[in-house]
């Protein structure tokens, strides 16, 4: 069924009202600041009641269902944004790990390690995922909140890893432990039965985290992350194919049909890996700004941000999930990394920021919002953490849930001046974006950057003095015949989510389809709605691609031709993208990132071996 | 499985002492009042549950919290008896679900399944449409005035964003919500999914395994695996 929603002329009317309401407050002599006192005015510049925060629509009588769809008032900008601290390996693991899954000291995986004897890991880390409590605003202006996080904190630690180097690729494998010690009482939301993936590593399928694979409470589960170059087994034997590199990367929960709750209250955290060429010093290799110890303010210039919204209960103040949604989840709330709407301080000179939005359901366009509603531009270097040929000089970034973004910006001329990033994209319930992009100031911000800090050396490279041509890694060719293509149409059908008319299955159904090892895959995907986005997800290996609606993809603004793990399906759109799929074999998912619809049942759950089937819809 | 390992229970009774200085922190750092201390579990039925009276199959008057959704697993979806399309199907997939279920439905688990059109669905319509379906004790079908039952079905999160859409009752039908009410455990799942899957899902919200309540999943349902 097609679904072809037209704006409501109600919904433009009311939202117009607003708009005139608050630009009568604010001639009125009302600042900004006595609004949000009042209580009229929405941390994100929206007049209240107004549409778009809640998690709901508004039901028939104009009213939200969920009664107090609006979390309570907090000030913006008075906390300090995190650094994500990172995760530091241990000596050993006890027990040791085994390739055969150890049933009997209680791990949870039951498909042994495929690629453990060629890559044994050279570095050991474990984590816990637990209860945690946790401030997300200045103290007293919200309670402390339990979430569940990777050793009990959200975003849980940031991975530090290396590829090994090309020619000992086995340097770069390592192993990490989780452990299930999640409580039983979850609070109001939560199901403490827990699947890791890590997003979207080229990784042996039992431990990508198969959103079927369940760790249960008390258990444990071992994931061998070689961290090598795709094609390592196949087209480029030995080595990997440089080009499929993968610098930002993420873990989150997967656990089937309860992704959203548990992602929603904290489970998911940062991975970076470098190489030789992204070396993670700026005096090296391609010269991205220095990540150095990733706290150090002077001389950590490569900041991860993971971006998400949240909802609070105005009763109680605490974390709220709508437990009976099944369109999309939006908050009122915006954080990074952990804080709602903090403040970064920065040194003028240049930054590498990389943007991931965990969602649940929101889609960004991040602009960088300078002084008096000006836009400043930057530098676009990746997309889903996989470089581009070269940096692209951009006004914003659009990324939907799950995607990453890596940016450069230049502060180098702009000490003493405060910045804030603002996405601007409209979007006023779970179905996706409207495709309205406001205009500079009238978008929510979400953290504010003050360039105050010391003048330190920067030794990165300027994007702007790059000569022309490719100054990354390049793209893998797209020119290799395909075996086969398949075409996936996203689409609802009475109330919930299919994939070519068909539902999820379950983890007991026989594998929706099948994928020859080390072969080549034109994928089609459909969107027939002109209501519904959804970023469409592919475990294991990257896609590139090759059309949108029949067009090439364009090189300028929203970025499309870089390699990327989700595809941002638009309104009414058909794309065409070109995966190789390598090294590896055993189960994967590919789903909607819209982590409701995920999971309600827009996912299809697949297989790699090494036959293949010729399914063309499957 | 959902399971509370005997130690996991004593491991968490045995941490009891560290709960009160990490609550009186929690406290102190809560300093403003202005929040209520709410259970989660009230607030879930604050939001979701109004205690509505509705009128079952078999013609009683239940409340919808006290009566049909406090202390059990429930399973919960949407219906009218003269709809055409896809309800049929999917009384009859959850007539198998619940002789898989076996007796435990009525004891602990209960079915509800909410008319889209109460003008239509009278006591009697039901009672023939449940009778027609062999639906046996434990599932009820139900109804109630016009406004009560759109406010059930839009706190059951039954709704479409675009008013259009949301007008046709057929686009209502497909999902099953399901929850263990004392546990906080909720989901939703496709109606149309295979009833053994479907009781494997409810396995995840069940209670814990050394609860005096038995297990949701048949042996059937087991056989079938996890996903393993």
């Amino acid at each position: 069924m097609a679904y072809i929603s037209k704006r409501n002329r109600r919904k433009e009317q009311e939202k117009q009202t607003a708009a005139n309401n608050r630009r009568e407050l604010i001639a009125a002599g009302f600042k900004r600041r006595d609004l949000l006192k009042m209580g009229l005015l929405t941390s994100a510049g929206m007049l209240i009641p107004k549409k778009g925060l809640s998690a709901r629509p508004l039901n028939s009588m104009g009213a939200f269902d969920d009664d107090e769809p609006n979390s309570p008032n907090t000030t913006p900008f008075q906390e300090l944004m995190p650094r994500l601290p990172v995760l530091a390996p241990v000596a050993s693991l006890t027990p040791a790990p085994t390739i055969a899954p150890n049933t009997a000291a209680g791990e949870a995986r039951t498909v042994a390690h495929q690629a453990f004897a060629q890559f044994p890991p050279q570095r050991f880390y474990e984590m816990s995922e637990q209860a945690g409590t946790v401030l997300m605003a200045p103290a007293g202006e919200l309670p402390p909140q339990t979430i569940w996080g990777f050793n009990g904190i959200t975003p849980g630690p940031l991975i530090v890893e290396r590829y090994g180097n090309l020619g000992s690729p086995g340097n770069g494998s390592i192993l990490l432990r989780l452990r299930n010690n999640l409580p039983a009482d979850n609070g109001g939301f939560g199901l403490p039965s827990v699947t890791e993936h890590l997003h979207n590593g080229h990784t042996p399928l039992e431990s990508d985290g198969f959103p079927c694979f369940f760790m249960e409470r008390g258990q444990f589960y071992d994931h061998h992350y070689p961290n090598v170059y795709a094609g390592i087994n196949s087209t480029h034997p030995g080595t990997g194919d440089i080009k499929e590199a993968m610098h930002t990367l993420w873990y989150h929960d997967h656990r089937i049909d309860h992704t959203a709750e548990n992602t929603y209250k904290g489970l998911a955290g940062a991975y970076i890996l470098f190489n030789e060429f992204d070396t993670g010093n700026e005096n090296t290799g391609f010269r991205l700004p220095s990540f150095g110890d990733g706290q150090n303010p002077l001389t950590s210039f490569d900041i991860y941000m993971v971006i998400n919204d949240k909802v609070f209960d105005n009763q109680t103040g605490l974390l709220k999930f709508d437990l009976f949604n099944t369109d999309g989840i939006l908050g009122d709330k915006f954080l990074v990394n952990g804080k709602i709407q903090p403040v970064l301080h920065v040194s003028p000179r240049r930054y590498r920021f990389r943007w991931l939005n965990t969602g649940p359901s929101r889609f960004y366009q991040m602009f960088v919002l300078g002084p008096n509603n000006s836009t400043k531009s930057f530098w676009q270097i990746s997309t889903d953490g996989n470089l581009l040929e070269r940096p692209v000089q951009v006004n914003s970034s659009r990324f939907s849930v799950a995607e990453r973004v890596d940016v450069i910006v230049d502060f180098t001329n702009d000490a003493g001046k405060t910045f804030f990033l603002e996405n601007r994209l409209e979007q006023e319930d779970g179905r996706g974006p409207t495709g309205d992009v406001l205009g500079a100031g009238q978008g929510d911000k979400i953290l504010k950057i003050i360039v105050d800090g010391p003048v330190v050396a920067d030794n990165s490279v300027n994007p702007a003095t790059i000569p022309p041509g490719t100054y990354f890694y390049g793209f893998p060719n797209t020119t290799d015949p395909v075996r086969i293509t398949r075409t996936f149409r996203f689409e609802r059908g009475n109330g919930q989510w299919q994939i070519n008319g068909q539902l999820v299955g379950g983890c007991n159904a026989a594998p929706r389809f099948a994928i020859k090892r080390n072969t080549i895959e034109k994928w089609v995907f459909q969107n027939n709605s002109g209501g519904w986005q959804h970023p469409i997800h592919m475990h294991f290996e990257e896609f590139q691609t090759l059309s949108i609606n029949g067009n090439a993809p364009s090189g300028t603004g929203l970025i499309t031709r870089g390699r990327k793990d989700v595809f941002r399906l638009e309104h009414n759109m058909e794309a065409k993208v070109y995966l190789r799929i390598r090294d590896f074999v055993g189960r994967f998912p590919l789903h909607c990132h819209n982590v409701v619809h995920e999971d309600h049942a827009m996912m299809l759950l697949g297989i790699i071996n090494d036959v293949g089937d010729n399914k063309t819809q499957p | 499985m959902t399971d509370l390992k005997r130690r996991n229970l004593i491991a968490t009774l045995g941490s009891a002492p560290f709960a009160v200085p990490l609550l009186a922190q929690a406290q102190a750092l809560d300093s403003n009042p202005k929040f209520k201390q709410i259970s989660s579990r009230e607030r879930i039925r604050q939001r979701y549950f109004p205690n509505l009276v509705l009128t079952a199959h078999d013609g009683r008057e239940l409340k919808f919290y006290d009566d049909l959704v406090k202390d059990k697993i429930v399973i919960f979806n949407m219906f009218y008896a003269k709809c055409e399309g896809i309800c049929s199907p999917i009384t009859r997939n959850l007539v198998r679900l619940q002789n898989i279920l076996g007796d435990r439905v009525g004891k602990d688990i209960f079915m509800y399944s909410f008319t889209l059109k109460p003008k239509e669905d009278t006591v009697a319509a039901m009672k023939h449409y449940a009778h027609m379906h062999k639906v046996k004790p434990g599932w009820l079908f139900l109804t109630g005035s016009v406004d009560d039952m759109e406010t059930v079905r839009r706190k059951l999160g039954y709704v479409d964003p675009d008013p259009e859409v949301d007008k046709d009752k057929s686009n209502h039908i497909g999902v099953i919500k399901y929850g263990n009410e004392p546990l906080e455990r909720w989901g939703g799942c496709p109606g149309m999914q295979s009833p053994e899957w479907i009781a494997e899902t409810l396995s995840w919200v069940d209670w814990p395994k050394d609860s005096a309540k038995t297990k949701v999943t048949s042996a059937k349902a087991k056989a079938n695996g996890g996903g393993k």
